[in-house]
């Protein structure tokens, strides 16, 4: 261990023109602190296993073949780097969580800008600390979610930052169990088969900054306390299950700043409290937010709602949460002081999608001429829409975000 | 045929009150698309015109001209004419003067303001909405010799269309909710051409919220080329049924 701080630390060259050939020969020959410098080629090595803290470090994108059969990378030590290459074919299992690169029960260990390319599960944190996973490409091709991985999958690990990393095609984009004081940030998940992002038992994390795009169902963040969604961008998640961001049992959370573009629902919320949802944009959703009557002491306020088919629809009549300061486009009030702030509140629930969420069938009378009757009848006269959902101060104006 | 057609577009031209109903929609149609910053919003206002006004006007006026005329069909029964080539050239007549009122009308200002496939879906279904509601219209104003009898048919007939039959729906709906209703939903709604109109509309309008469970189904279904092309056969069976329906009544009818 003295090595890695005195100045002792040798580079290992590998390569076709180098004395060494493969990668499993220099790790033998090296010692911890040492680096391990891989040439352009390909390299079929089964399974690499790290056990001592060295650099691993590709140059011109080594291709790193798991032959469909192995895990490509283990880590099993703390202080590792790796670094530029590219690792293509992991096998797939059922039976173990076969990995581009696993991190097993190690500290400080760096993943910086590798090519993950068809691979089973890409990069897994198993009970990692201080890790950090940054500019990494990960794509897979999976078809059913039987037979896809997770991108990042992290299970029960503290401080992690995951920063600017595409991921593309995997089960789920990010996936975080049991996960702590952990950053996500300026990532980029698209078109994965279940989530962006997947979220549970993971307190106190914060992400932001990142974009969540056409996957199949959205953003689920689940059983969790202390999580702050700054900044990132929800976008065309479609299909009756997709959320845009779903949030089951959270408590204590900001959502803060976010935007909700082109969603099936941009927001689902069930069974949460205390939250702080300011800040953010809901433009082109079929479904603003949908709060069902579990939630408690949400806070929605400075939130621009545009051009959504439905702003918010809800399933019962208990209303504990807030929904005051808000710019509401389908607000039809007026404002005589010119304070900028309508003199009646709005009540953003229509009858009409109560109607729908319990009967999603009567969707075939949207916007006919009777539902629009009940529509403005029930604003005057609110019987079944819940009459304390309102919005008392909401904004003339789209406010500047 | 083509002399009788001319005539009644002619006649009807000349008529006053489709001039008003043109400038009527022109005027509504400019106020709307100007009112609005974005041309998605105008559309959805347009989109009650189309569907409740443009039927409206187009059953009740069809239905007033077919009794005003009554002495002019008269007169062209007894000259050697088929009865049925009268009758389906006052019907060209009709649905050629009213479709064109409305594209001058509203598809125009669509035209120059909202040029996008929900535009023009909503210009196509305008069209197709007052040809159907002439054809119906030809149908009420056969059944009975009562002017004001047959202004009464077309007239609950109009708010069937737009109102009671959505409101049997949802009656249908909630008195059998336990059941799969999705696919009975897609029949039900061709048994209304506005449903069905309104429907090929939002399918353009409102996808996202259509995406959700029960649009889904319209979505796969109408949203295919398939099911377009069934949706379009559908509107054009409402326009001959009516329409063959009073041909051969008023071929049988005693004058």
């Amino acid at each position: 261990m003295f090595a890695a701080t005195n100045g002792w630390a040798k580079t290992i060259k590998v390569g076709k023109s180098e004395a060494i050939h493969t990668i499993q020969q220099a790790i033998g020959q090296a010692l911890s602190g040492d680096t391990v410098l891989v040439a352009a080629g390909n390299y079929a090595e089964k399974n690499i296993i790290i056990k001592k803290s060295i650099s691993l470090i590709g140059e011109g994108y080594p291709v790193l073949d798991g032959e469909h059969h192995y895990e490509i990378i283990s880590v099993k030590a703390n202080n590792v780097l790796i670094k530029g290459f590219k690792l293509v074919h992991s096998g797939i299992s059922s039976m173990v969580d076969i990995a581009g690169i696993k991190i097993y029960e190690s500290r400080n260990v760096k993943i910086i800008g590798n090519k993950l390319d068809d691979t089973f599960f890409g990069i897994y944190v198993q009970s990692g600390a201080n890790c950090l996973i940054m500019d990494n490409q990960l794509t897979a091709y999976s078809v059913t979610e039987q037979q896809a991985g997770n991108g990042i999958h992290c299970w029960k690990c503290d401080s992690l930052l995951i920063f600017n990393n595409q991921i593309s095609g995997h089960r789920d984009g990010i996936y975080f169990e049991f996960v702590t004081n952990s950053y996500i940030s300026e990532n980029v998940s698209e078109h994965n088969i279940r989530y962006g992002l997947h979220f549970m038992f993971s307190h106190n994390d914060d992400y932001l900054n990142n974009i969540f795009k056409n996957n199949g169902a959205g953003v689920s963040v689940m059983f969790t306390h202390g999580v702050k969604m700054i900044e990132n961008i929800f976008e065309d998640n479609w299909g009756d299950g997709a959320f845009g961001l779903l949030l089951k049992e959270i408590s204590d959370s900001y959502v803060y700043g976010n935007k909700f573009i082109n969603n099936t629902s941009a927001i689902y919320m069930e069974g949460a409290s205390r939250i702080k949802m300011q800040r953010n944009e809901f433009s082109n959703n079929g479904w603003g937010l949908k709060i069902q009557a579990s939630c408690m002491d949400i806070d929605i306020a400075y939130n621009n709602f545009i051009g959504n088919t439905f702003d918010i629809s809800t399933n019962g009549s208990l209303v504990l949460n807030r929904f005051d300061h808000n710019y509401w486009d389908k607000y039809e009030g007026y404002d005589l002081n010119k304070n900028n702030i309508g003199d009646v509140p709005f009540h953003p629930v229509s009858l009409f999608s109560m109607i729908v969420e319990k009967n999603p069938s009567a969707m075939m009378l949207f916007r006919s001429f009777m539902t629009t009757i009940l529509d403005k009848t029930e604003r005057i006269l609110p019987s079944l829409t819940p009459e304390n959902l309102k919005d008392n101060y909401p904004f003339m104006k789209p406010l500047k975000l | 045929m083509k002399k009788i057609t001319k005539y009644v577009i002619a006649d009807i031209l000349r008529n006053k009150i489709v001039l008003a109903y043109t400038v009527f929609l022109w005027i509504i149609s400019f106020t709307v698309f100007n009112l609005e910053n974005n041309a998605t919003k105008g559309l959805l206002s347009l989109l009650n015109i189309v569907l409740i006004i443009v039927p409206l006007v187009s059953i009740v006026f069809a239905t007033i001209y077919v009794y005003n005329s009554s002495e002019f069909i008269e007169l062209l029964v007894s000259q050697p004419l088929q009865r049925k080539k009268i009758w389906i050239s006052l019907f060209a007549g009709l649905a050629g003067s009213l479709s064109l009122a409305y594209f001058v009308g509203a598809g125009i200002p669509i035209l120059i303001y909202a040029l996008s496939s929900t535009g023009l879906i909503m210009l196509l279904m305008g069209l197709f909405l007052s040809i159907i509601f002439v054809a119906i219209a030809m149908l009420a104003a056969v059944i009975t010799r009562d002017k004001a009898k047959g202004i009464g048919i077309s007239i609950l007939l109009w708010l069937y269309f737009s109102l009671l039959f959505d409101g049997l729906v949802l009656f249908i709906l909630f008195q059998f909710q336990d059941y799969p209703l999705e696919k009975p939903m897609l029949l039900l709604s061709g048994l209304n051409p506005i449903d069905l109109g309104r429907i090929l509309i939002l399918l353009k309008m409102d996808v996202s919220a259509l995406m959700g469970y029960t649009g889904a189904i319209f979505k796969d279904f109408f949203g295919t080329g398939i099911g377009f092309s069934i949706a379009l056969l559908v509107m054009l069976v409402w326009i001959f049924v009516p329409v063959w329906l009073s041909a051969r009544r008023f071929c049988r009818k005693d004058l």
